[in-house]
Parts: structure tokens; C-alpha cells; sequence
């Protein structure tokens, strides 16, 4: 190795940049443990710090950070659901988005594609009216556009989807953006560390100690811990989480399946969903395509990737863009999706004190998470419900109230 | 491909079967409370298990129970549905 080399591999000044901190040990106590290194997990940890000064806070993570639901998601970033709900809180994340990358110092590859959801039927065609509408009542951008707009926005697209699904216009929705996957959960997690919060990997929560009605501590697989606070944000893990504190939810889990073509040249600039097709693709920066499909059709808690889901996403890609056939597909894998019947979360507090939950998050999390953070991180810290998240409530069920997204969040994501 | 054994058709690929959630034995709605009505609409027992399932077979129309591991996806046995759990009639399925 050249002597100028290693000087410098060697000298105090430059040390190895480290990500985060490693802790050895827990300690006791926290005032907040946050179970799940994913996303949100992180997310809730970073603005506790930073907007609530509570920074005793303990992230366990079974596994590794971001490996989970965050690392596996198909990364597509938009607001134009269906409730009005849902419209608001998607669009503050969408608007959050928009400095993370200054937030943290780092390179998210945030990047604004604009969004066609694909209408191949009137009736189609008349929920993306809808949706359009409900989205420009709240200030979204979305419009209901014809089949020539789309012809012109991504000419190398089939029309006539082999002849079998014509397109016959689409919701196009310009906000629609990617971004990279890994960096937002480097980033909260940095951030969250660099402001004091211990983040401990291959540490598995066990159990939940409770008193009267209210958390003590956790067990996990190095020690227990005495705290008040628990967040639980575990996505396709949160039946098993729950079941340790006996509280029921709808939540079953399916997994969902994506894979990724080899790289190509840059050639497809929006975001394309069809409903109808049940696929989706956009074109990362790297040039690969990033395909995903609808989920598995039964409950199941494995990863495991299928040749039938392989198949039928392919079979529907060739019919939109028929050259794809001579396109190799690199990857394929799977993530385990936390779904409730409306398609839309369970977030905030829990009828037992001080156990809070941010779960339900099924096929449409990932766009979610620096909004989730937020209402999340006030909603531990003061003990109630963040405005925002009112209609994402626990109890909804209970009183038949549910917040019905499942016509924007079914195959779009 | 994954074989899913049909009590009236045999092995078929699990293509041409339909996932009809859990067997799940409910409340009598004269007498239940409403908490107990709306948590056995709604509330479902996500936990991996061994499982007693409604499946249909599509092309024959054919309900029955699967016995399934749902975190290996190991279907253990399937049965017509009058030999299953005791279970219900087939108004529990989708
Ligand atoms: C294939 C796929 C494509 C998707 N595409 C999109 C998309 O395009 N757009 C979008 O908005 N959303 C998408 N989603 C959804 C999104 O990925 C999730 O909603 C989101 O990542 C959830 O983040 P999370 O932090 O809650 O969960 P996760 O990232 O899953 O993190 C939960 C963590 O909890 C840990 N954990 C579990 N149990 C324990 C325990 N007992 N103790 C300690 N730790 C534990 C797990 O190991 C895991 O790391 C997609 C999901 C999948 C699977």
C-alpha cells in the first residue's frame, strides 16, 4: 500500500465514519422504548428527540435496522387517496418529504416522477374522477386525465394492453415521487442517535409487564427493562406484540411480494399503476424497474418468494410494455404486510396506559413515515391523540367507523 | 407450485382454491353484548398458528376446512366441511 495511503487510513483526523452509535449494554431504564428499528420506529425516535427533548429513548430492533418492511418496499411516495382523512395526512408527509434530506444531512434520492394510476374500465375511470376531486378539495395535486394525455406522457407504453384491458384514461397525480428506502431509516436512525437515543440491534422484545391497566417495562432477549412508554411499531410482527398485552385488532398478515429487472437505461420517468392489471413499476435511479403486484391471497408469517406471484406480475408487465420480454429480472422478495379491513392504520394510544401503537400499516407505510413520526412522537410524549391521526384510532372497529381506503390503497401502495 | 388437497377433487394447485379466512365460532347475536358482536365482525386472531380455515374450490364451488401452519404454510389436513371442528355453516365464509 503507498505510504501517503495508509497516513492517512492511519491518522486520528480522519477516523472511520460510523452510522451509528454501538451500545453494549442496556441500561435499566428509559422513558420511552420504541420496539421495531423500521421506519417509523426510528422516525418517532428522531422527533421525540428533536421536537420533545425526550431523548432517554430505547429503539429494539430483533433483527437489523431498516430490515424489516423498510428495506423491502417498493418506495412509491404519494397523497392522493380516497377520505378525506387520509388525503390530509398523506399530504403532510408528502410535504415533510420535502426537506428530510436537509434534516439529515443525506442523500434520500427523493425523487419527483409524477404518479398514473390507470383506469381500463369507466367505472375505474369514475372512482379516479372522485379521487381527483377529494384530493383538489384539499389542495393535492391530482387530475383525471384522458388516454391521449397518457399516450403523450409514456408513449412507450401499449394502449391496447395486448388488446384484452384498452386504457381508457388515468388518475395523474404530479407530487408522485421514489426515494431510497435504506437512507430514511440510516437517516432517522442517525439522527435519533446522534441526539442520544440508544438503538440496540438483535434485541427481540419478549414480553410486556403491565399493572392496573398500565406498562412497566419490557422483557427481551438481553434483560428487562423498567418503562412507561412503550411504542410498538413492528408492522407484520404486531399480532404477536399484541397478543403479549391481550389487546385484539383486525390486523392479519399477508405477504407481499416484489422484484426488480436488471438495469437499464433511463426510459420511464413516471410512476405507472394499474389497478385492473393488479402491477406497478417505476424506474429507480439505478435503471432498474421496481415491480410490485397485489398481496398474497392468504394469511402466511414467511418471506418466502413464489413463482406464481413471479408469473403473473411478469405476464401483466409484458402487457403494458411488451419489449420487457427480453428483460431479465434480478431479484424477487417478500415483506409481511399488517392489513386491516379499511386499508388504513391503527395508530395512537391503546386501552392499556402507556402503550401506544403504530401498526396497520399493510402495503402503504413507507410514504407515511416522517408524518407518522410526527403524530406519533407527540402523541407518546403528551399522552393524547395527535389531531391527525383521529381517524386512524384503535377503537374505529369497535364502533363501526372505519376509514374506507380501500379504493386508492389496494394495489397503488 | 404449491398443491392444496381438495376433499371432494383431489390434489389441485392452490391457483384454483379461495382463502375463506379462519373457522371461527360466534357469538349467538340474540344475546351478545354489541362489544362482542363488533369484535367477532372485526377482530381476527393474527397470531402464526395452526389454523382452521375455510377454502373453496373455484371451479367445483366446493367449501371445506383446511388444518394449516401459518408460518410454515404446511396444510397438516383438509376435511369436508361437516368432519371439520364441529364447525360452523358455511354462513361464516366470504
Ligand atoms: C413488497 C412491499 C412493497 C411495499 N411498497 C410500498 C410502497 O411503494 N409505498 C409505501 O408507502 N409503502 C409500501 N410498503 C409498505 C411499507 O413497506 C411498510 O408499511 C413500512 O415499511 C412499515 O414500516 P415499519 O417501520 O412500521 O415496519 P418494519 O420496517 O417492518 O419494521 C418493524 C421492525 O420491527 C422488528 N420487530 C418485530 N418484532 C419485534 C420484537 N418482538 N422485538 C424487537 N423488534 C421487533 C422487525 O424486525 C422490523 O425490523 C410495501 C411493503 C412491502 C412488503
Amino acid at each position: 500500500m503507498p505510504h501517503r495511503l495508509l497516513r492517512f487510513g492511519l491518522s486520528r483526523k480522519h477516523p472511520e465514519p460510523r452510522m451509528f452509535t454501538r451500545h453494549e449494554n442496556l441500561k435499566p431504564a428509559y422513558d420511552v422504548v420504541i420496539i421495531g428499528a423500521g421506519g417509523h420506529g426510528l422516525a418517532c425516535a428522531y422527533y421525540l428527540a428533536r421536537d420533545h427533548g425526550i431523548r432517554n429513548v430505547a429503539v429494539l430492533e430483533r433483527g437489523y435496522l431498516g430490515g424489516g418492511n423498510t428495506g423491502r418496499n417498493t418506495t412509491i411516495i404519494r397523497s392522493n387517496y380516497l377520505t378525506p382523512e387520509g388525503v390530509k395526512f398523506y399530504d403532510e408527509s408528502v410535504r415533510l418529504w420535502q426537506d428530510l434530506a436537509v434534516d439529515f444531512d443525506l442523500n434520500l434520492f427523493y425523487s419527483t416522477r409524477g404518479h398514473f394510476t390507470l383506469a381500463h374500465t369507466d367505472s375505474a375511470m369514475r372512482t379516479m374522477r372522485w379521487r381527483a376531486e377529494v384530493n383538489k378539495h384539499f389542495g393535492v395535486r391530482s387530475e383525471a386525465v384522458d388516454a391521449a394525455f397518457v399516450k403523450r406522457a409514456i408513449p412507450m407504453m401499449d394502449m391496447q394492453c395486448a388488446g384484452h384491458a384498452p386504457i381508457v384514461g388515468a388518475l395523474f397525480h404530479e407530487p408522485g415521487a421514489i426515494a431510497r428506502h435504506d437512507a430514511v431509516a440510516w437517516g432517522y436512525g442517525r439522527g435519533a442517535d446522534r441526539r442520544g437515543v440508544e438503538i440496540h440491534q438483535q434485541c427481540e422484545v419478549t414480553g410486556i409487564r403491565t399493572r392496573g391497566g398500565r406498562v412497566e417495562g419490557v422483557d427481551t432477549t438481553r434483560g428487562p427493562i423498567a418503562t412507561q412508554r412503550v411504542l410498538c411499531a413492528v408492522a407484520g410482527f404486531t399480532p404477536r406484540l399484541l397478543d403479549m398485552v391481550g389487546l385484539h385488532t383486525p390486523i392479519s398478515i399477508h405477504p407481499l411480494q416484489a422484484m426488480v429487472s436488471e438495469p437499464l437505461k433511463p426510459w420511464l420517468d413516471p410512476i405507472i399503476v394499474s389497478g385492473s392489471l393488479h402491477v406497478y413499476v417505476s424506474q429507480t435511479a439505478r435503471g432498474e424497474l421496481v415491480m410490485g403486484a397485489s398481496l398474497d391471497p392468504y394469511e402466511l408469517h414467511s418471506t418466502r418468494s413464489t413463482l406464481e406471484f413471479a408469473e403473473g406480475l411478469a405476464s401483466h408487465m409484458i402487457d403494458l410494455f411488451p419489449f420487457l420480454g427480453e428483460v431479465k429480472v434480478n431479484r424477487q422478495w417478500a415483506g409481511l404486510a399488517d392489513m386491516t379491513p379499511d386499508f388504513a392504520p391503527i395508530m395512537g394510544t391503546t386501552p392499556l396506559e402507556g402503550f401506544f401503537l403504530d401498526a396497520g400499516w399493510g402495503t402503504w407505510g413507507f410514504k407515511a413515515m416522517p408524518v407518522c413520526g410526527k403524530t406519533m412522537s407527540h402523541t407518546v410524549a403528551t399522552g393524547r391523540n395527535h389531531a391527525l391521526i383521529e381517524g386512524f384510532a384503535i377503537d374505529r372497529f369497535e364502533h363501526y367507523r372505519l376509514t374506507g381506503e380501500k379504493g386508492a390503497a389496494s394495489v397503488g401502495h | 407450485m404449491k398443491i392444496l388437497v381438495c376433499p371432494l377433487n383431489g390434489p389441485r394447485p392452490v391457483s384454483e382454491f379461495a382463502y375463506g379466512g379462519e373457522v371461527r365460532p360466534g357469538p349467538d347475536p340474540d344475546t351478545c353484548s354489541d362489544a362482542e358482536w363488533s369484535a367477532h365482525v372485526f377482530n381476527r386472531s393474527g397470531v402464526p398458528a395452526i389454523k382452521y380455515e375455510w377454502w373453496c374450490h373455484l371451479a367445483s364451488g366446493f367449501w371445506f376446512i383446511a388444518e394449516r401452519d401459518t408460518l410454515r404454510d404446511a396444510v397438516i389436513a383438509t376435511h369436508p366441511a361437516e368432519m371439520g371442528r364441529r364447525p360452523l355453516p358455511p354462513r361464516g365464509a366470504p
